[in-house]
């Protein structure tokens, strides 16, 4: 199908070796052999524009924002607030003052969970979420439920990786004050039926925060379209600088909540006798913010857009069915996570080996997978592993690297397998 | 002597050129490495990693500290092997002193990231905690 990668790359108007060229890590050398990076669903390799951002802010312009009045300030003011247009656009928010800079989705979601989740969470509350979660989209509202004696539920997952949408209905109570999901599962690549849960979510009156991490690399979101409450995702998952990310949240949903972290910008008066704060985005982004990143996140959005998107998903989904195909055909190999709808990413097992040492292997060929629980301990306990091998895909990787995989790991069970 | 264990250990490692090579060794050795008799197998005995088990059993025979252990990782069993081969049979005091230089010697350091998801730093503190303890019980 795919013998001559490049040939049918381009034939489909997808030039995958120019796209190549803008990503200066692709030609790295690992262990002197050329890198195969399929770890993209840790963290995206950076265009060089996005590099390049960093570089001129912090030669030309670098100020302090909001607050100066010099030139320099005005200029760093002028480029930071027009990557919050940006952003409002990229998700197609009704307002920029429903982006909120954050340092990923992680803080994402510790925000929503320590503001409206202690302002309006109580003792015997409830908070949905599903079994397939990073530990992100947990953790926070297990601390909450330390905090504030709420309860914790679990949708289900079926042993393609899909979730039990029907048990929705059933886990819904008078007592359920949120819904939090992951769109798109990091471990099994399952694209969740977001929109559906948020329907049935509003129809009881309840808000629906979405874990959009590895959501927006791959595919256009439109948070007034899927009418989600909340929505996080991070820079460096989608080309962007590590340290910065986004929390979407409804304009009436945000200005309700407490304030998250206390300092400067966030506050519109201070005195000893009462402060008061500042108006949404603002009250959520304590301190100086992470300027530098925030421009060069604009950027990995310009490049973004610039991009055949539907030909770059395309390439994806090519990809991760090249890959499953190929991989299928090894006797010993189990994927984990077949569901229907997929992001690429491939996770598996192989029968007799250990995932850490199958990872270790490629590793030696220069090839870059994950191995592990990849924070989704929850998920590996269902399956009864306790790992798995994953290789995840974005639009740069090719066909000619997964024959290479392939190949690797064909040799890594040849070596390591149990008999 | 464990010093002179270590010096082999690293003459060996030296005939290697890369990571490659020095990997495919390791594993050789860990397909060596005897398995682990089940009933020492059990949690007490469990050192977890984030990625892989290793079971660690320790006994005391004329004074002297010996280990024996497994994982369910091949190359953490190599690893075990090589801190089994220059550890295992000395004195305690010595066990609980060394400062396994050749770790790093060898350049598995490097691989450090690894060597924190299988848990080897784990296993050799656990190692030299056995030795810490029959030590206090030999003085005792």
């Amino acid at each position: 199908m795919r013998n001559n990668g490049n040939t049918a790359e381009v034939m489909n108007g997808f030039d995958v070796q120019k796209i190549r060229a803008d990503f200066p890590v692709l030609s790295q050398k690992a262990y002197g052999k050329p890198l195969v990076y399929f770890d993209n669903a840790a963290t995206s390799q950076k265009p060089q524009v996005v590099i390049d951002a960093l570089v001129e802010y912090y030669s030309s312009y670098n100020a302090n924002i909001h607050r100066g009045v010099h030139y320099l300030s005005q200029k760093a003011s002028q480029a930071f607030d027009d990557v919050r247009v940006k952003v409002k656009e990229f998700i197609n928010a009704s307002s920029e003052r429903e982006i909120i800079f954050v340092k990923g989705t992680t803080e994402a979601i510790n925000l929503v969970a320590a503001t409206l989740g202690r302002s309006a969470i109580g003792q015997d509350d409830e908070i949905i979420i599903t079994g397939m979660e990073h530990h992100s989209n947990i953790v926070p509202w297990q601390l909450l439920q330390d905090q504030t004696g709420c309860v914790i539920k679990v949708i289900p997952f079926n042993e393609k990786g899909e979730l039990h949408i029907e048990k929705l209905t059933e886990l819904i109570s008078n007592k359920t004050k949120l819904i939090s999901v992951v769109h798109t599962s990091n471990s099994l690549g399952t694209i969740n039926p977001v929109k559906e849960i948020i329907r049935t979510a509003h129809a009881h009156h309840i808000p629906v925060m979405v874990d959009g991490a590895q959501a927006v690399a791959h595919d256009r979101v439109d948070v007034q379209e899927l009418n989600c409450d909340f929505f996080a995702f991070s820079a460096h998952k989608m080309l962007g600088p590590t340290g910065i990310g986004v929390l979407y949240g409804k304009a009436e949903l945000l200005e309700k909540m407490p304030p998250y972290q206390g300092g400067g910008e966030m506050i519109n008066s201070v005195s000893f006798e009462k402060t008061t704060y500042n108006e949404i985005p603002f009250k959520f982004e304590a301190g100086t913010p992470n300027i530098a990143d925030v421009i060069a996140l604009g950027k990995a959005i310009d490049y973004l857009n610039a991009m055949d998107r539907k030909s770059a998903l395309q390439h994806e989904q090519q990809l991760l069915a090249y890959a499953t195909d190929k991989i299928s055909e090894i006797e010993s190999v189990r994927i984990i996570g077949t569901a229907n709808e997929k992001a690429s990413v491939l996770s598996f097992v192989v029968d007799g080996c250990n995932a850490l040492d199958i990872g270790m292997f490629l590793d030696t060929m220069g090839i870059a997978v994950r191995t592990g629980h990849h924070c989704c301990e929850p998920v590996m306990n269902t399956f009864c592993i306790p790992g798995t091998i994953r290789a995840s895909f974005m639009f740069y990787n090719t066909f000619e690297e997964i024959d290479h995989f392939i190949a690797g790991l064909k040799k890594a069970i040849a070596l390591l397998q149990v008999k | 002597m464990i010093e002179e264990k270590e010096k082999e250990i690293v003459e060996e490692f030296e005939l290697f050129d890369d990571w490659t090579d020095k990997y495919q060794y390791i594993i050789e050795i860990g397909q060596k490495l005897p398995a682990l008799d089940n009933q020492y197998k059990v949690d007490d005995n469990k050192i977890k990693g984030c990625q892989s088990s290793v079971w660690l059993h320790s006994y005391e025979k004329d004074g002297k500290v010996f280990f024996e252990a497994d994982s369910d990782s091949t190359f953490v069993k190599g690893e075990i092997a090589l801190l089994i081969r220059v550890l295992s049979g000395e004195e305690p005091q010595e066990i609980v002193n060394a400062p396994l230089k050749f770790i790093d010697e060898i350049g598995l350091r490097q691989h450090i990231a690894v060597t924190r998801a299988n848990g080897l730093a784990s296993m050799i503190k656990q190692m030299k905690l056995y030795a810490l303890g029959i030590q206090s019980r030999q003085q005792a």
